[in-house]
């Protein structure tokens, strides 16, 4: 079984599944977890039950969304040992200690205060307590740094030299490895993009209230709170993912000439193509729609700014064109969405219907998921269009792979798919289950409250109390 | 030679720190997973996943911390040794995905409690089942061309790993349930004790099995072992297997509510003194040295810098919060 299929294709598909799946859950936690600290702190200085109470709802959501986070990272970091071998020994004395870095600094920082935060208020005080909340916070916010900065190396390496073993070593500075040439970027365009995704989940969970309760005080906080964010936000996002864009074209360009779709180098201006099927094969994109010129409005400020196309390249150095097409447009197009959302939040305030306005709040509901869908679809244009490469222009994904045997990766890719589906499938319904209720003044902590332990009391009157008690 | 062969060392014994705070660290939580279908459901379960919820996300980063500094350090040892364990990492880490979860979920849906009960403690065995055959493996031996593992997949699988993979789910058995007895009180820490006894003596065998067969895997093992003079100092380790295991039944018949934890922790530390003494200076035995193995001066200094003023600043934080969490658990969280 499994024998005929080709083991590389098995463990990239095996990477993408597990780190598409995983990043959805630091995607949401970077974000919430600053959210968290933002309603302590308005708490301890307004002292206004709604934050505390908001705060305790979040908790509990919080906890189950970080956990899922931390059991699929665990995956990612012995993927690299198990399927890129080759890759993990070239590239780990240059990504391996920025890696254990990552650890030393955030993880230890967020799991360390992450107990106290979920269940040590009433013994640590609340100051204390507001000081873990924010260490979980800004341990996100250092794991995301460290992280992305691994991945914009292998984006755009700096700093290194090879040696006699074919491995990448540092060579000068460590920062230039750090901040190479893509990090600042794809770092702000990362936790930007957390931030974006949390408000849009805490707006429609808001919307989701006000609909059923328009007067209820807490749906109102919060999801007035996560249109301010939309508002400012999805404008900045917009900015900053234009000069991400065009960082790439500088380091990366035929990325950016996949994710545009121009096969043919254009001397007089590009044509921004809207849609299309492009297709490696025949080296065009079919039935495109376009608009003359504004590509190279767009990537270099001016109409007649010729660009290169993809056949300026060897063809064995393209990366798969039509995933990345559809994936960049798939994040452009939410991304635009999320900005009318903001938009039409502040009408909304103009016209003081903030809370009224339900066509606004079921559309904030429907905006609810799209954050996630649009984080993932930007990594993997940015993944994708890295191909071939693993480390960009040095070393390639086919030769970067363990030695594999076919039947181990597909059943573990296969068991990988199960697994995850059942755990994080029953996670995300009992984190939906938990937005579903209303939050109530005195929201418990996330204590495990063993009074309602299993036999004691009949299901459906446990089922009621967790509503109330969390 | 443009690596400093103390750097190398350092890093080494910095690694095994980390691989020896998991164990421990993680070895009693997920003991306390494989012990759970003997704790009554109700009250003794309650306390019993209580007592670990603050601190298991903790114990389980020293793993992360493990996997990253042996890739940082000695990428060519990582690259050789997770290969090699394919199937068992693959399944260590679908294992910890369960136990993880299962701490929240548990509480979350009380009608399918059972269910992630029974997560719990699949994937505590599996995950400890994986890593002990994973040391059984690596203390077997790897084959290895041109610093790439060479074999096939299944090549972990041996009498010798099945021996250690039964051995460490004794031996975090042992750790969970005398933590309990620390961390509980009543009829569950009644159970504990006895829990104790018995994974106490399961351990003394599961040691006196591995430590016979080890040294008949490589010559090195046996060299390491008895020669003439280093056999004067490798033999005080059995010698004090002998003094922990007579003094932790001791505890236990006087009920003691914390030596026998601490001295479980004291037999953990002498195997991994005993494993220590058979690998050194190999990573992978009898083929790869920690210096064929290690990462560039520059590599290893730029992470030394960070972990000196870090790793003592984590544990003031870890110890603060075991501090906050001190006590026993009772029924109700932490009280």
């Amino acid at each position: 079984m499994f024998d005929g299929l080709d083991p590389v294709i098995l463990a990239r598909a095996q990477f993408a599944f597990t780190v598409s799946f995983h990043f959805i859950f630091p995607s949401f936690s970077i974000g919430l977890a600053s959210y968290l600290a933002v309603l302590e702190g308005l708490w301890l200085r307004t002292g206004k039950q709604v934050y505390l109470d908001l705060f305790q709802y979040w908790l509990k959501i919080f906890a189950i969304a970080f956990g899922m986070g931390v059991v699929s990272g665990i995956v990612m970091s012995y993927e690299f040992g198990t399927n890129w071998s080759v890759f993990s020994t070239k590239a780990g004395p240059v990504i391996g200690p920025l890696m254990a870095y990552e650890v030393l600094t955030a993880f230890f920082l967020e799991a360390g205060f992450l107990g106290v935060m979920l269940f040590g208020r009433s013994k640590v005080g609340p100051r204390l307590h507001y000081v873990a909340t924010c260490m979980v916070a800004l341990g996100t916010l250092i794991s995301a740094t460290w992280i992305i900065s691994v991945n914009s190396w292998m984006q755009t390496p700096t700093g290194f030299a090879i040696n006699a073993k074919g491995q990448f070593v540092p060579a000068g500075s460590w920062l230039t490895i750090i901040f190479n040439p893509s990090f600042p970027f794809r770092l702000v365009h990362t936790v930007i993009a957390s931030y974006l995704t949390t408000s849009l989940v805490v707006g429609a969970v808001g919307a989701w209230h006000l609909l059923r309760k328009r007067e209820d005080l807490h749906a109102r906080k919060m999801f007035s709170m996560a249109m301010w964010m939309a508002a400012i936000v999805a404008p900045i996002q917009i900015f900053a993912g234009d000069m991400h864009g065009l960082n790439t074209l500088e380091h990366q360009t035929p990325k950016v000439l996949a994710m545009e779709g121009h096969y043919e180098a254009s001397p007089k201006g590009a044509p921004l193509i809207l849609f299309g099927f492009p297709s490696n094969a025949e080296g065009r994109v079919n039935y495109k729609v376009e608009v003359p010129k504004l590509s190279s409005l767009i990537l270099r400020h001016d109409l007649n700014a010729p660009l290169p196309g993809l056949k300026d390249y060897p063809r064995d150095r393209w990366p798969p064109v039509p995933i990345v097409f559809w994936s960049f447009r798939i994040m452009v197009g939410l991304g635009f969405a999320m900005l009318g959302l903001g938009l039409v939040s502040l009408l909304a305030r103009v016209r003081k219907r903030l809370y009224e306005w339900t066509l606004l709040h079921r559309f904030a509901i429907v905006m609810g998921p799209t954050g996630f869908v649009a984080v993932i679809a930007g990594w993997v244009t940015t993944e994708v269009g890295r191909q071939p490469y693993t480390v960009y222009g040095h070393l390639l994904t086919a030769q970067s792979h363990s030695p594999l045997a076919a039947p181990a990766v597909a059943a573990s890719l296969l068991a990988f798919v199960l697994v995850y589906f059942f755990v994080f499938g029953a996670g995300v319904f009992y984190i939906f289950r938990l937005m579903a209720r209303t939050p109530v003044v005195g929201e418990s902590e996330p204590t495990h409250d063993p009074a309602r332990a299993a036999g004691i009391t009949p299901a459906p009157a446990i089922d009621a109390e967790s509503g109330g008690r969390g | 030679m443009w690596f400093d062969p103390d750097l190398t060392i350092i890093w080494a014994a910095i690694i095994a720190f980390a691989i020896f705070a998991y164990v421990v660290m993680d070895g009693f939580d997920l003991g306390i997973g494989i012990l759970f279908p003997f704790f009554d459901v109700g009250e003794e379960r309650d306390q019993a996943m209580n007592s670990i919820a603050p601190v298991w996300d903790g114990n389980e980063t020293w793993l992360v911390l493990g996997g990253g500094g042996l890739l940082a350090a000695f990428p060519i040892a990582y690259g050789i040794i997770l290969p090699a364990t394919y199937p068992l990492m693959i399944a260590m880490l679908l294992g910890l995905v369960f136990r993880g979860v299962a701490f929240e979920f548990r509480w979350r849906d009380p009608s399918h409690r059972p269910l992630w009960d029974a997560a719990f403690t699949m994937g505590s065995l599996v995950a400890t089942l994986a890593q002990g055959i994973t040391l059984g493996a690596l203390l077997q031996g790897i084959e290895v061309s041109n610093d790439a593992y060479a074999g096939g997949w299944l090549d972990w699988l041996s009498p010798f790993s099945l021996l250690t993979g039964v051995s460490l789910i004794i031996g975090y058995a042992l750790l969970g349930a005398t933590w309990l007895i620390w961390k509980t009180e009543g009829r569950a820490q009644e159970h504990a004790f006895r829990l104790s006894f018995r994974f106490g003596i399961a351990m003394l065998v599961a040691v006196a099995a591995v430590s016979a067969a080890t040294p008949f895997l490589h010559y090195q093992y046996w060299r390491s072992w008895f020669a003439l003079p280093g056999v004067f100092l490798t033999a005080q380790v059995p010698l004090l297997v002998l003094i922990s295991a007579f003094l932790f039944f001791r505890c236990l018949r006087r009920r003691a509510e914390r030596a026998p934890f601490l001295l479980a922790l004291m037999l953990f530390l002498l195997g991994f003194a005993g494993l220590a003494i058979s690998m050194y200076p190999y990573v992978v035995p009898d083929q790869i040295t920690i210096w064929d193995a290690a990462a560039p001066h520059d590599s290893q200094l730029f992470m030394l810098v960070g972990t000196a003023v870090i790793i003592p600043v984590i544990i003031a934080y870890t110890v603060w919060a075991y501090w906050v969490f001190r006590g026993k658990v009772g029924t109700h969280g932490y009280h």
